[in-house]
């Protein structure tokens, strides 16, 4: 254990230390003097801050958009299914997990070209659909994430009776009312624990945007691009302080409001 | 509980701890001069293993296709086993050299005068390597490979960026880069361009063929004035483009799935777009001329198995696998007896290979630096670290 924490906050440390550093600009070897360049760049060009508020709206999205499916899937599995279906479903649900990160976005990829299955499916409806861009990046990483939002959901419905919803409506409550006050306050900490691994997950990635994203980067490409093609592990050790710390204020406005107090 | 706070408090005292030891080993910044590296003088035997980092295409040992295999010849004639690590990109490459572990890179211009200059490399002693006298002069002692008359690597083969396009829908063919500068252009959304910093000098010779007023010389070496005018350019063609590419598979789908019309590719990537039939395209060294490659085998300064990389530097400028690596990736071979064994008989002719005038017309990836490459005094110019911010600039 206490090896973990070290290996594990020790690490994050260096990083958060050699975010101070420079590198030199022709050998690329790193220069150990303290200075604040790296935030100074990133909090006065007016490009970062558009891709950090680009990718910050990209992780509500997808966010709200798993959370959105990821309800009434899980709600269906542990209230509507039997229970050997019910163990069917959740292979169901992590199967699509068991296969490469990779293969799934090249096949969104295939799907979102020009004379993919999207613009077939469409056609009927004269309606086109965006091709690769901001729009296919958020669909995907939604896919992507997914079970992971309807697995907590799920386990927060099994631990919900089945008598509590019956009470509910033996005291006249309407389904949506009983899915409002009952249903909703009680999967609250679900929801939030998903919405931590699809929120931290987006913010992290630059695979995705990469593939489908057309034109467009997020924060983690600026993160990728200074380590990969600049060789600038200060600045992208800077860069990646913005996810960690979206995150971290995240986790402390969850706690404020009290949602995991039960959990 | 308190056993965690107690865990908080010892790994708080060790990241201090970190912190500090990272102040104590700060070092001053080096000046740009070339470090000592010692030069190998005598060749032993093999170490019976070799770890490189290669281009895609390289280093083939018959897994892609039966007949390009020229790992597996090397491996017997010296006991060598090859372990190759392909690098995507320049900058990943120096990043990979960097990490160490490896023996020798294939490194384009652009990267280079980056490893020579941080250390990562050694000189390489040209008469230890046979096929060396051989190779084309004008690829001899040039800016990207060598500082003061010394060598610091084998040029290994080079080739022109070429603009690709759809040949059944983008008519007339374009005849000039301006194809994918044109703001107003009929293929607006389906253009491509190359998702590098590097990507910035083509755009650069660009302005340097049609704007003489900026008095661009050399496409690596812009002053402020001309670097805002070049980005300014990268800009507006960003309201024109699709997507940009990095990887040359990606580049191949976009062509095929004709989401991509036109734009700057590899003529490898156009030679497996011909054989896959799938679109027909064609590609051009457009009236500006083109950048370019011209890549270096070099050798790592703390090579675990030297023998094997010399013995690997003379393997691969031999003839007969200069021609093979040559014309699987379609580039034109360094080693002038390459002509004669490629499968293609006119492959030398078609690429230029022994050409020099055609040669010089290409303006090789070359890392830009604050001192100007053209020689200028008077003014300062972009290094590539302004490059790079410049770049995530250019694409919001």
């Amino acid at each position: 254990m206490f090896w973990l924490v070290v290996a594990y906050l020790g690490s994050l440390a260096t990083m958060f230390a050699s975010a101070f550093w420079t590198v030199d600009s022709f050998t690329g070897n790193i220069v150990r003097h303290f200075n604040f360049g790296n935030f100074q760049i990133l909090f006065t060009q007016s490009v970062y801050r558009v891709i950090a508020v680009r990718s910050l709206t990209v992780a509500v999205l997808v966010t709200l958009f798993d959370a959105l499916i990821a309800i009434p899937i899980a709600f269906f599995m542990a209230k509507v299914l039997s229970q050997r279906l019910r163990n069917f479903a959740i292979v169901i649900i992590i199967l699509p997990l068991w296969a490469s990160y990779l293969v799934k976005t090249y096949a969104w990829r295939t799907m979102f070209s020009d004379g993919g299955v999207l613009v077939w499916l469409l056609k009927p409806f004269h309606i086109n659909p965006p091709g690769y861009g901001l729009f296919a990046t958020t669909l995907t990483l939604a896919y992507l994430w997914l079970p992971y939002m309807i697995l907590p959901i799920y386990a927060g419905l099994e631990r919900l009776p089945d008598s509590l919803l019956e009470a509910s409506s033996d005291l006249g409550a309407s389904a949506g009312k009983t899915f409002r006050q009952v249903i909703i306050p009680i999967i609250y900490p679900s929801i939030i624990a998903g919405s931590l691994f699809t929120f931290s997950l987006t913010l992290g990635d630059y695979i995705v945007v990469k593939i489908v994203g057309g034109k467009s980067q997020l924060m983690a490409n600026v993160v990728y691009d200074n380590v990969g093609t600049a060789g600038n592990l200060p600045f992208a050790a800077a860069a990646a302080l913005f996810p960690i710390a979206t995150i971290l204020g995240y986790l402390y406005f969850v706690r404020r409001s009290g949602a995991l107090e039960n959990f | 509980m308190l056993r965690s706070k107690r865990l908080i408090a010892v790994t708080s005292a060790a990241s201090a701890a970190l912190l500090i030891m990272a102040g104590v080993a700060a070092t001053a910044s080096s000046a740009a001069s070339v470090p000592k590296v010692p030069m190998a003088s005598t060749l032993g035997k093999g170490e019976g293993a070799l770890n490189i980092v290669i281009w895609a295409g390289y280093a083939e040992n018959g897994s892609n296709d039966k007949t390009a295999d020229w790992v597996h010849p090397f491996e017997k004639a010296t006991g060598c086993k090859v372990n190759a690590k392909v690098g995507n990109t320049s900058d990943e490459m120096v990043t990979l050299m960097k990490s160490g572990g490896y023996d020798g890179v294939s490194a384009s211009g652009d990267a280079t005068l980056r490893l020579i200059y941080g250390g990562v490399v050694a000189p390489v002693n040209t008469s230890l390597i046979p096929n060396y006298a051989t190779v084309s002069s004008f690829l001899k002692n040039k800016g990207w490979n060598s500082v003061g008359g010394q060598m610091y690597g084998v040029p290994h083969g080079w080739g022109a960026n070429v603009l690709a396009y759809n040949t059944s829908v983008v008519k007339p063919a374009p005849t000039s880069w301006g194809a994918v500068f044109d703001a107003n252009s009929p293929y607006k959304g389906k253009i491509t361009a190359y998702d590098s910093p590097i990507y910035i000098a083509d755009a650069a010779l660009y302005l340097m063929k049609t704007k003489p007023s900026l008095g661009i010389k050399n496409p690596y070496a812009l002053d402020n004035t001309q670097f805002n005018a070049v980005v300014a350019l990268l800009k507006t063609q960003k309201n024109i483009v699709g997507e940009y590419w990095s990887d040359a598979s990606k580049s191949i789908q976009s062509f095929e799935s004709k989401n991509t019309l036109l734009g700057t590719a590899w003529q490898y990537n156009v030679n497996v777009l011909t054989s896959d039939k799938k679109v027909k395209v064609g590609a051009i060294v457009p009236k500006e001329g083109s950048t370019g490659w011209s890549d270096t085998w070099m050798i790592a300064a703390k090579a675990a198995h030297p023998n094997c990389m010399y013995k690997w530097m003379n393997w691969i400028i031999s003839p007969k696998v200069n021609a093979q690596v040559a014309e699987w990736f379609g580039e034109s071979p360094s080693q002038t007896k390459s002509c004669s064994f490629t499968a293609d008989k006119n492959f030398c002719t078609s690429y230029h290979a022994t050409d020099a005038a055609y040669a010089k017309n290409i303006y090789y990836w070359t890392t830009p630096t604050s001192a100007c490459l053209d020689g200028r005094t008077n003014v300062t110019c972009k290094d590539y670290a302004a490059w790079t911010q410049a770049w995530t600039t250019i694409k919001g």
